[in-house]
């Protein structure tokens, strides 16, 4: 594989999460009104007795940034603890922030990347059947919802599916990750109960998903097929099975791989709203209790932490598209500048 | 170098060429600008159904937006029943929320912001994505190396977890303001999508020809690549509009932005959040409304974003303008043949 590759692609992720970093240290130090004032007031209100300094003092223990020093050491003192993995306290839970998000985050990681999963392996099959039946009843049917599910943001059916099935027809919990009464760990009746909580979330993700990776897929498998390589491939007589695997859908799925990875950024966006609807205790249900509790630091702390697994995913996705395709540009193509 | 401009009437001759020897008056002008840039996009438009279809969607939500504001006097507490039920009173043909107020009233006067939003978001994505895009690809080097480097990092971070972040922060109470924060993240895919078309069309022989006659690049860009890519920022400006609508009705129900106007989104985290309304299938018409128009106003943008994709096929053009002068009415040739969509 392409070292060169790799490092690059190593280099954008540490770039992006040092963004991430440096942008809430700005959000928090720079706006006049921001999260700092608001910690003083609520410190100030809550504990009358303290002094103001004190109270300066402890709002600089819960965000981390500490108004006395220069800003470049504000800035240093608030990046070196976050490279430690420490984003201050949360003022709701009362607890370390990472020690919150650390509970939340398998639930989002399972959500998300089942979703992504099942909408991709969705979509490949039914771009492909698409492509196979060009013209035909099946393709144009699922054009047309193609159309229509590309009209209907996932939030609003998964509002649609919890109201219909979870609280009028009660066949699907309406909250949670998993029924009260189970013991987590390895065994079947906590696994089922997951899987049934989840259900409806990822249903609502995944039928809105699939839509566009299927159509993207038929047209990309449709140029493919009129290449001259499968007509080559027919003449050979090479059975029908292989030409479609190997031939159409690898070089029909290559082209799409960017997509996919920027699928990977909004499907773990997307579950702030969709937790939140499912009353699901992940990571953006975490985040969005903070915003409205105007946690500060668990805020920033979890959108730290989401976009650190972003990027993860996103990078192992890179990692893997090496593998799989070997025609991977080492990047500066030596076209001439003007 | 022979100018033999003897009689002095004949206009003198440029170095590429003849100067014209008849003039254009003003309304000619404005004739043919008329046809090139208003009847023959109309034309084109109505002659595909998926375009007519998004079209005219979008066209009453335009006037629902204007004149219906006008017409539909804005939505009060307790006007009518609370939870009165669609197709009841003509007055409410929609029905009422919980507080009694008209529903279809609530949807008209949203109307107005949300289409500011949509504006202004989509035209941001739009200007920010294709200049960048567009000096990235053609400049290349350096220049190139940074703008990728910066849209590449956009692209990672997770969208709606910063949006949620900036705008609890700065709790934008304009509609454009709010369109604007937005398009903070939304035109990192744009300009990488731009930046491979235009490296692709840097080596054309009139892009080429035009940078050895020493045009300088702003005018490249505008007059020989613009036009190009200009189908693609199209489609992609109606695509993000409709990425604007689906963002911030989000933030509106989860309840992250100042409910300072009324708006779709707002709608739908009342009838959501309202306490019972979940329960009953009375509600239905209260959580229903604000998500159909909606779908409706998504699916006529879509749609037009289809069709538009023939405007700029030159070939259907080259038929239009064929079938306007020579009044020729062989339609038979009229292509039914399924465009791929980017």
């Amino acid at each position: 594989m392409n070292t060169r590759y790799l490092v690059k692609r190593a280099l954008y992720a540490l770039a992006t999460i040092y963004v991430a970093v440096s942008l809430t240290f700005f959000l928090i130090r720079l706006l006049p009104g921001g999260p700092k004032t608001y910690i003083k007031n609520k410190l100030m209100k809550s504990q009358t007795s303290m002094s103001v300094e004190e109270i300066n003092n402890l709002a600089a223990a819960y965000t981390n940034v500490y108004p006395d020093q220069p800003l470049h050491m504000q800035y240093l003192s608030y990046m070196t603890s976050a490279v430690q993995g420490d984003f201050g306290t949360s003022v709701w839970f009362g607890e370390p922030v990472s020690q919150v998000i650390w509970r939340a985050m398998p639930w989002t990681l399972f959500l998300s990347t089942t979703t992504l999963f099942l909408g991709l392996v969705i979509g490949i099959v039914v771009g492909g059947l698409m492509a196979y039946n060009e013209g035909g009843r099946f393709d144009i049917g699922m054009t047309t919802y193609t159309l229509i599910s590309g009209s209907i943001p996932y939030y609003m059916l998964a509002i649609l599916l919890i109201y219909v099935f979870g609280f009028m027809w009660g066949v699907f919990p309406t909250s949670g990750a998993y029924a009260s009464g189970v013991e987590p760990g390895f065994n079947l009746p906590f696994m089922m109960s997951v899987a049934y909580h989840a259900t409806l979330p990822i249903t609502s993700m995944v039928l809105v998903a699939f839509g566009g990776t299927a159509l993207g897929l038929r047209s990309n498998a449709i140029s493919e097929l009129g290449a001259d390589y499968i007509r080559a491939a027919r003449i050979r007589a090479l059975p029908q099975h292989r030409i479609a695997l190997r031939y159409v859908a690898r070089n029909a799925i290559l082209p799409m791989y960017t997509g996919i990875m920027m699928g990977i950024a909004s499907v773990f966006g997307g579950s702030i709203i969709l937790e939140q609807i499912f009353g699901y205790q992940g990571v953006g249900y975490i985040m969005f209790k903070a915003t409205m509790s105007r946690d500060y630091p668990l805020m920033m702390g979890s959108f730290i932490l989401v976009t650190v697994a972003t990027v993860v995913g996103i990078f192992i996705a890179d990692v893997t598209y090496g593998m799989v395709d070997p025609r991977i540009e080492a990047g500066g193509e030596g076209r001439e500048s003007y | 170098m022979s100018h033999t401009n003897d009689d002095g009437s004949k206009p003198e001759d440029g170095p590429f060429g003849t100067t014209s020897s008849y003039s254009t008056t003003r309304s000619d002008r404005t004739r043919q600008a008329l046809d090139e840039f208003v009847l023959t996009p109309f034309s084109i438009i109505w002659s595909d159904v998926r375009a007519r279809l998004g079209f005219l969607i979008i066209v009453c939500y335009l006037l629902l937006g204007t004149v219906g504001v006008a017409l539909v006097h804005s939505p009060q507490p307790n006007e009518t029943e609370r939870m009165l039920a669609p197709l009841q009173l003509l007055q409410y043909p929609l029905g009422a929320d919980a507080l009694g107020r008209g529903i279809f009233a609530q949807l008209v006067h949203s109307t107005p912001a949300m289409l500011q939003i949509m504006l202004s978001g989509g035209l941001w994505v739009i200007t920010v994505g294709t200049t960048l895009g567009m000096i990235a690809g053609y400049k290349g080097g350096k220049l190139d190396t940074a703008i990728m480097f910066t849209s590449d990092t956009v692209m990672m971070l997770p969208g709606l977890p910063l949006l949620i972040l900036v705008v609890t922060i700065l709790q934008p109470k304009s509609p454009i303001v709010l369109g604007f924060i937005l398009s903070l993240t939304g035109w990192a895919g744009l300009a990488r999508a731009i930046r491979s078309e235009i490296l692709s069309l840097r080596e054309a022989n009139y892009v080429e020809a035009s940078r050895i006659m020493g045009l300088d690049t702003g005018y490249i860009l505008k007059n020989d690549l613009l036009p190009n890519i200009m189908p693609y920022v199209l489609i992609n400006l109606v695509n993000s509009m409709k990425g604007m609508i689906f963002a911030s009705m989000g933030l509106y129900f989860l309840g992250v932005l100042p409910f300072t106007n009324l708006n779709w989104g707002i709608m739908l985290n009342n009838a959501y959040q309202q306490s019972g309304a979940l329960y009953t299938w009375e509600a239905a018409h209260w959580l229903l409304a604000p998500m159909l128009t909606v779908m409706i106003l998504a699916f006529g943008l879509v749609m037009f974003a289809q069709g538009c994709d023939r405007l700029f096929n030159p070939r259907v053009r080259a038929r239009h303008e064929k079938r306007t002068t020579t009044e020729e009415s062989n339609t038979e040739d009229s292509p039914t043949v399924m465009e791929s969509n980017y």
